[in-house]
């Protein structure tokens, strides 16, 4: 694993891998000092296209607990305004001795065209891009929901992966990023995951996704679900005709106090509540939902640092001169030579 | 008049893909024709080309070029985009209207129409904008260039579609005063408002916004009945879909004037490519999907559609090293049209080089109404000619193209089929698969004039 | 990382599972003897094998002092994330750290692994163990001492003393971590290569 550009084709054993180390980040988390020397001396640049404070410092927050450098650079250059070009920032940060690049970008695919060009030889994470995925986001809702699934089963999440676990995603699927990630990385995770939306905001091909499709957000709460994940919408999809009016799409499509009650009533006291943020309280998410117990809103948040620690982690702590071995190999190597330390 | 360009004897060319002959070229036309000709006993110099194993068929003419002069000749000039036509068997390109300023008064296209003529590599034909700077607002002066040096015949919006109906139905209607075709891209705007690529799985994965085939088969459905009801000609530019083949299809049954093209890109290569989200594939209309190419490849052999043509369309690198969003559309075409098209028609039997001819140069010509181009290669015929190595194998590097657009979709791809020879006005433009030297006109020292 | 070699590489048993049984019985008096006693002993093993290795010896200590209970003085201490060569190596994931629940601030701490080589792990230990407490005091026991130290550390309990050249490789096999070519565990020490 050299970059982390998509879940899309992040094998099984990568992702509990991710997960599995995101674990032992997490219980650095709870120490009373928080940070480890792991990536002292590297450089970690978070290039973000596009403005979304709340991913760059859960990556900068993540990146200095590992120790490394950070550097934040905002690029100038949206979908209308021709800015600095991606070559030119790219050759700018190699030239910096970035040993990692945070890129978060309007344009879908931007992520893949750095790791893919000679413009840089650094390790690139994708934060985010266009409608295209967004892969440290999928990793901690997997992550959040593999602890919350492994407490039912009474077992430790290491190692662990979601077979059986019903998810239901809501929402605005067609310009959803983190739907997308989710589907894939929960599909390879064995969960069972069902996308809940109006047919406007589904993208002409879901069918051939590894999902069940509904319409009605109602039948699938009563056909059982073990978490409900609301999507962002943004009220400006009603001008172009998405749907017909905030009013509509959340009395159809939000998870309402009505919804809420029903959990109760249908007999799922363990069905949780998830959502990426930042939340459209009225809108798809009532208030009391977003603060129920049910809900796991923070605690997403502070998965997303130790999610984001392990992939930094995995990315930068090997030797990057050198082609990166199977991770199989990798880690039985590591272990059987400790005599060579 | 034809120029001093000496004289050749092509010797053992299989004709059309058929029984080898002799072709003797002189005085920019074929003199010749049978088997045997002798070099011997005449009172000229003869140039002796061996041509056993190459297929001769007619210099190919493009319906669909982007040569950039005037505005980008940093993207392309006429002089380069011509050397590379002859070298990918050309005798005659439709240079399209979208030039900074637009080729939309006789001006411009006279201007095109001279670069041509003074680079002399090919036949440049110009293409009319049908509207003012392609606005889609005004006629643009049609009459005054089809009167002009130019000669213009076809007319074209390319890159914009003329979705007004009304204007589409006024410009097909005006065109037949001097027996003119209407080119249409066919793009509905509103469907495709920020549109990246086709619509359907992939672009479902990649969160690139779909650009879906209705968008381009309900202007096509449109333009048809439009066609028939003014009783005009027109012509479908870059057919991408199964539907819209099947829509020419019901078209040309109905006795509709309609022709179509297909680029060679459409035939062989599917958005599935478009994972890499290299920009090198982002092109106008989008890369489809196999059905459609497989569609595509039945209509071409069917004659449902009539030609094929390059949308040969360069691009300075910036244009493509960029994100995916941010980057150009277009493709280079025009020295990989005639391999690519031998691989997926003639390697896959759909097709003969006979039918090449057709598709390649004798329907072209007749769309664009080019007298002396897509003639039989018999005496008496312009020597508009060209030899092809059908047996050749060659790998595709868009840094060794005489285009200055290095953005081909097919680098890399290994590729049949070479031209060896271009005759134009019965000059060889091209020899032993070089450059030789440009068709030296007459006037061309007076090409300003 | 791992030497996958193709021809046979000549190695000799240097310690037996007797052997080492016998070397972790001595090794759990001495620790008793220098701490006077099980009062605060806290026993840290560093993964991988350091950890079995732990388990064994406070069952020793058990044994030999029926006020301790072996489980709740054992811990794992992970130093992945201490190393300095993480740069030169392929990626690590690192191993859980598990303290018992009496902590380790004030306690006696005795780190536990297999091999004792360049020290350096030993090194990342300590600077492991500083951020999760304050130990009264830090101690070290190692199966196997082979030597080749390229830091100041010793150990304070031995198995054996095993004098190596560089080119060989000392292999540790437990029953709880490895398996022999074969397949069935294994507890045995072996040294691979020629002196
Ligand atoms: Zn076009």
């Amino acid at each position: 694993m050299k970059h982390l550009l998509s879940t899309e084709n992040l094998s099984l054993a990568n992702a509990i891998r991710i997960l599995d180390t995101a674990e032992e980040m997490a219980a650095v988390g709870d120490r009373e000092v928080k940070k480890l020397p792991a990536l002292r001396g590297r450089t970690v640049v978070n290039l973000f296209f596009e403005d979304s404070t709340r991913t760059r410092i859960s990556f900068e927050a993540a990146a200095k607990r590992l120790s490394a450098d950070v550097i934040n650079f905002a690029a100038r250059g949206s979908s209308v305004s021709k800015g600095e070009s991606l070559k030119d920032t790219a050759q700018t940060l190699s030239a910096m001795g970035a040993d990692a690049v945070v890129i978060r970008h309007w344009a879908s695919g931007a992520p893949h065209r750095l790791a893919a060009t000679d413009w840089i030889d650094a390790a690139v994470i994708n934060a985010g891009d266009g409608t295209h995925e967004h892969p440290t986001q999928a990793l901690l809702d997997a992550f959040t929901m593999r602890r919350h699934w492994a407490r039912l089963a009474g077992t430790g999440s290491e190692g662990a992966d979601l077979k059986g676990m019903r998810v239901a995603i809501a929402g605005d699927v067609l310009h959803s990023r983190v739907a997308r990630s989710n589907v894939w990385l929960l599909r390879t995770l064995g969960a069972e995951v069902t996308l809940v939306a109006p047919p406007t905001l589904l993208p002409i091909g879901v069918e051939k996704w590894p999902c069940k499709i509904s319409y009605n957000m109602d039948e699938t709460l009563e056909q059982g679900v073990d978490a409900v994940m609301m999507l962002r919408v943004q009220g400006e999809r009603m001008n172009a005709s998405f749907f017909p009016s905030t009013r509509e799409y959340s009395r159809r499509w939000g998870f309402d106090d009505n919804r809420l009650k029903a959990l109760d009533t249908l007999g799922m006291k363990d069905t949780i509540i998830m959502h990426p943020g930042p939340m459209n309280r009225g809108l798809e998410i009532s208030a009391a939902a977003a603060d129920s117990p049910r809900s796991t809103v923070l605690a997403q948040v502070r998965n997303g640092v130790s999610v984001r620690m392990a992939a930094l982690y995995l990315l930068l702590s090997g030797d990057t001169r050198e082609p990166a071995a199977t991770p199989a190999l990798a880690y039985a190597g590591t272990h059987s030579t400790k005599e060579s330390n | 008049m034809a120029a001093n360009t000496g004289t050749y004897l092509i010797r053992g060319a299989s004709i059309l893909g058929g029984e080898p002959a002799d072709l003797l070229i002189r005085d920019g036309v074929i003199a010749e024709t049978g088997t045997g000709l002798s070099a011997e006993d005449r009172a000229e110099d003869v140039t002796v080309i061996d041509a056993s194993g190459l297929v001769a068929l007619p210099g190919m003419v493009d319906v669909h070029t982007h040569l950039r002069e005037p505005g980008r000749e940093d993207a392309e000039t006429v002089e380069t985009g011509t050397r590379a036509a002859a070298l990918g068997g050309y005798t005659a390109v439709h240079a399209m209207a979208n030039s900074t300023p637009v080729a939309d008064t006789a001006g411009v296209v006279e201007q095109v129409y001279t670069l041509g003529r003074t680079a002399g590599w090919v036949d440049v034909r110009p293409v009319g904008a049908v509207t003012v700077g392609l606005a889609g607002e005004q006629l643009a002066e049609l009459g005054a260039m089809a009167d002009s040096r130019a000669r213009v015949r076809m007319f074209s919006d390319d890159g914009i579609c003329v979705h007004d109906p009304v204007l589409m139905r006024r410009a097909l209607e005006y065109v037949k005063a001097f027996d003119g075709v209407v080119a249409q891209h066919a793009q509905e705007p509103r469907l495709t408002a920020g549109a990246q690529m086709n619509e359907g799985e992939v672009s479902a994965v990649l969160g690139l916004a779909g650009w879906p085939a209705v968008a381009e088969e309900s202007i096509i459905a449109r333009d048809v009945l439009l066609a028939q009801h003014v009783g005009s000609r027109l012509h479908v530019c870059h057919v991408s879909t199964a539907g819209s083949v099947e829509i020419i299809r019901w078209a040309k049954e109905r006795g509709i004037n309609v022709t179509a093209e297909v680029t060679p890109h459409h035939l062989l290569l599917t958005d599935d490519l478009v994972r890499s989200y290299d920009p090198v594939f982002k092109v106008n209309p989008p890369l489809r999907t196999d059905a459609d190419v497989q569609a595509l490849r039945a209509g071409l052999a069917d004659g449902t559609i009539d030609v094929v043509g390059t949308d040969h369309a360069p691009h300075p690198s910036e244009h493509k090293e960029c994100e995916w969003a941010q980057a150009a559309m277009g493709m280079t075409g025009l020295e990989t049209a005639l391999s690519v098209v031998q691989h997926t028609m003639i390697e896959t039997g759909l097709m003969t080089w006979a039918d090449f001819a057709r598709v390649t140069s004798t329907a072209a010509a007749k769309i664009g109404r080019l007298a002396d181009q897509g003639r039989p290669l018999e005496a008496g015929e312009p020597a508009n000619v060209i030899l092809v190595d059908p047996a050749a194998r060659w790998t595709v590097d868009p840094f060794r193209m005489a285009t200055m657009g290095r953005n081909s979709p097919f680098k890399g791809r290994e590729l049949p089929g070479k031209v060896v020879a271009t005759f134009f006005k019965g000059h060889p433009t091209v020899l032993d698969g070089e450059l030789n030297t440009p068709y030296p006109y007459a006037d061309s020292t007076a090409g300003v004039a | 990382m791992t030497s996958v070699t193709s021809a046979p590489v000549p190695a000799r048993v240097v310690l037996s599972q007797a052997d080492i049984d016998r070397a972790l019985t001595r090794i759990a008096h001495e620790i008793l003897e220098a701490n006077k006693g099980s009062q605060d002993l806290v026993l840290l093993g560093i993964p991988r094998r350091g950890y079995p290795l732990a388990l064994r010896l406070a069952e020793k200590i058990a044994a030999a002092d029926s006020t301790v209970d072996a489980a709740a003085i054992v811990g794992q201490l992970d130093v992945t994330m201490f190393r300095d060569d993480l740069s030169h190596q392929g990626t690590r994931p690192p191993y859980p750290t598990k303290l018992p629940r009496t902590g380790i601030d004030n306690k006696v701490v005795v780190l536990i692994d297999d091999v004792l080589y360049s020290g350096r792990t030993i090194r990342a230990a300590l600077d492991a163990l500083i951020d999760l407490g304050r130990p009264r005091i830090v101690r070290l026991a190692v199966l196997i001492d082979r030597g080749h130290r390229e830091l100041p550390i010793r150990a304070d309990h031995v198995g054996k003393n095993l004098p190596t050249s560089s080119a060989e490789k000392v292999r540790v096999r437990l029953a709880e971590t490895d398996t022999a070519p074969g397949g069935s565990p294994v507890n045995e020490v072996v040294i691979e290569g020629r002196s």
